[in-house]
């Protein structure tokens, strides 16, 4: 039985699925670094709401962590408006699932299968969808956090970052993350991320969503924005018995 | 060296003002420059573009103007350095890249603000914006500029230009850094995020988020 019938338009301006081949060749508007840990409880992602359009900072509310059916969240990084359809790929995923009316629900695990696949596929095509994937559950007790990038690569670990997180965040989590960690912990230990971040990522925003997925479901916290330390004295006169340094 | 440099004139000197991020590509490689460098006691430069380039003009235009400072027998004047200024960057102009807005005090001229973009144009102004971040700001100056502003009211309009500009340009950001230069001499202030306004869907900053969940009264909403 064919599980995802999607029946095919005729080529109008509204599907890409034109005689001549596109390829997407670079992005637009993007969304920055996503982070996201394991803990004691399930999974907790951390993301800021910018989404820049080269170095403009012109969006700052876009929410890049989503909830996926009942057990998984979603983080992304890269071209907003490919997240958005990947957004609406799942949706259908949901829905088809919800349809069996089986008491059955697609885990996290299976859900980042379907993405790698989505993935890969695009990008043998060579027309990518430009996102960095995070993808997080917890189903029957068992937690999983996976990644997904353009081009297909995909892993799982207890600890995963997109952009440059994998630089600034990975090392801090690869040195402070435990398997007990209480989400008072894992909030301050993404938070210590953020921070850093927010100090080295020039297209990092200063305001910060936070969600959780725990067997009892997904959580977002309201958006805030961290506390920055600039006050060392070594930044207020950088150039003194230098004059033109920098 | 995607920056916002700023030099504004008041009744009585100069406000010079920028923010302090060096980036290379996407990281910030300091995020607590100093790009308002000093050329003699009573005249600075804002450098934007190539960090390499406008430090090697600052330090060559630094050192003929200490040789004029000698030979003239008096503090050298804002039109001669910005002119010292012009003449390396238009000379060079196919070698350089870079923006530099050259502001002082003298005691001829007073306060004066002279803007030398790429290529070399010399152009004297009593404002004016460069960098990558000055493009969110045209509209702003032409709204908020007026003539005979006090000093206070001028440093006032740089910092909150330049804490602007770094709400919008990724190439922009860390602390505002000001230089105000007048007849009694030259003061630098240093102003750190906590001290700058807030702006459209900006928060105010907290430690954690810890702080707000177990926070007893709930706080005001805010976009």
């Amino acid at each position: 039985m064919n599980l995802v019938d999607s029946t095919q338009v005729n080529s109008t301006l509204l599907s890409s699925e034109t005689a001549s081949s596109e390829r997407t060749l670079y992005p637009y508007v993007t969304g920055t670094s996503v982070i996201g840990i394991k803990y004691k409880d399930g999974i907790l992602m951390a993301a800021d709401m910018g989404a820049s359009y080269g170095s403009t900072l012109r969006y700052k509310s876009v929410e890049r962590l989503k909830p996926v059916g009942k057990h998984s969240l979603l983080g992304a990084s890269g071209e907003i408006s490919d997240f958005q359809e990947i957004l609406r790929y799942l949706d259908e995923l949901i829905l088809y699932d919800n349809m069996w009316d089986d008491g059955n629900s697609l885990g996290p695990k299976e859900v980042h299968n379907y993405l790698t696949r989505v993935m890969y596929n695009r990008r043998n095509k060579f027309n990518p969808l430009w996102n960095s994937l995070i993808l997080g559950g917890i189903k029957n007790g068992q937690k999983y956090l996976g990644m997904v990038s353009m081009i297909g690569v995909h892993f799982e670990d207890n600890h995963v970052a997109t952009g440059f997180g994998n630089h600034l965040a990975r090392p801090i989590l690869r040195d402070e993350w435990n398997e007990n960690l209480s989400f008072e912990d894992g909030v301050k230990l993404l938070e210590k991320c953020m921070r850093v971040l927010l100090y080295r990522d020039r297209s990092a925003v200063n305001k910060i969503q936070i969600a959780k997925i725990t067997e009892e479901g997904f959580t977002t916290y309201p958006p805030y924005a961290l506390k920055t330390f600039w006050n060392f004295s070594a930044f207020e006169n950088p150039t003194v018995g230098a004059e033109g340094s920098w | 060296m995607g920056t916002t440099i700023i030099g504004v004139t008041y009744n009585g000197g100069v406000v010079l003002g920028a923010d302090s991020r060096t980036s290379t590509g996407m990281y910030i490689a300091n995020r607590a420059s100093d790009k308002i460098t000093q050329l003699t006691d009573n005249v600075y430069v804002c450098r934007s573009g190539s960090a390499a380039d406008s430090q090697i003009i600052s330090d060559y235009v630094r050192y003929y103007l200490h040789q004029h400072t000698i030979q003239l027998g008096q503090p050298a004047t804002v039109k001669v350095a910005a002119n010292l200024v012009r003449l390396i960057s238009y000379n060079n102009k196919n070698m350089l890249e870079t923006g530099l807005i050259v502001g002082g005090w003298d005691k001829y001229e007073g306060g004066k603000i002279y803007g030398i973009p790429l290529g070399g144009t010399i152009i004297e102004q009593p404002f004016a914006i460069g960098g990558s971040g000055s493009s969110y700001l045209y509209g702003f100056f032409d709204q908020a500029w007026k003539e005979g502003m006090t000093k206070d009211e001028a440093e006032q309009l740089v910092v909150k230009a330049v804490s602007l500009a770094i709400a919008r340009d990724g190439a922009s950001g860390g602390v505002v850094r000001t230089v105000i230069i007048n007849e009694e001499g030259v003061t630098r202030n240093f102003y750190t995020g906590d001290k700058l306004p807030l702006w459209h869907e900006e928060l105010e900053p907290h430690n954690s988020l810890l702080d707000i969940l177990n926070a007893s009264v709930p706080e005001p909403m805010s976009t």
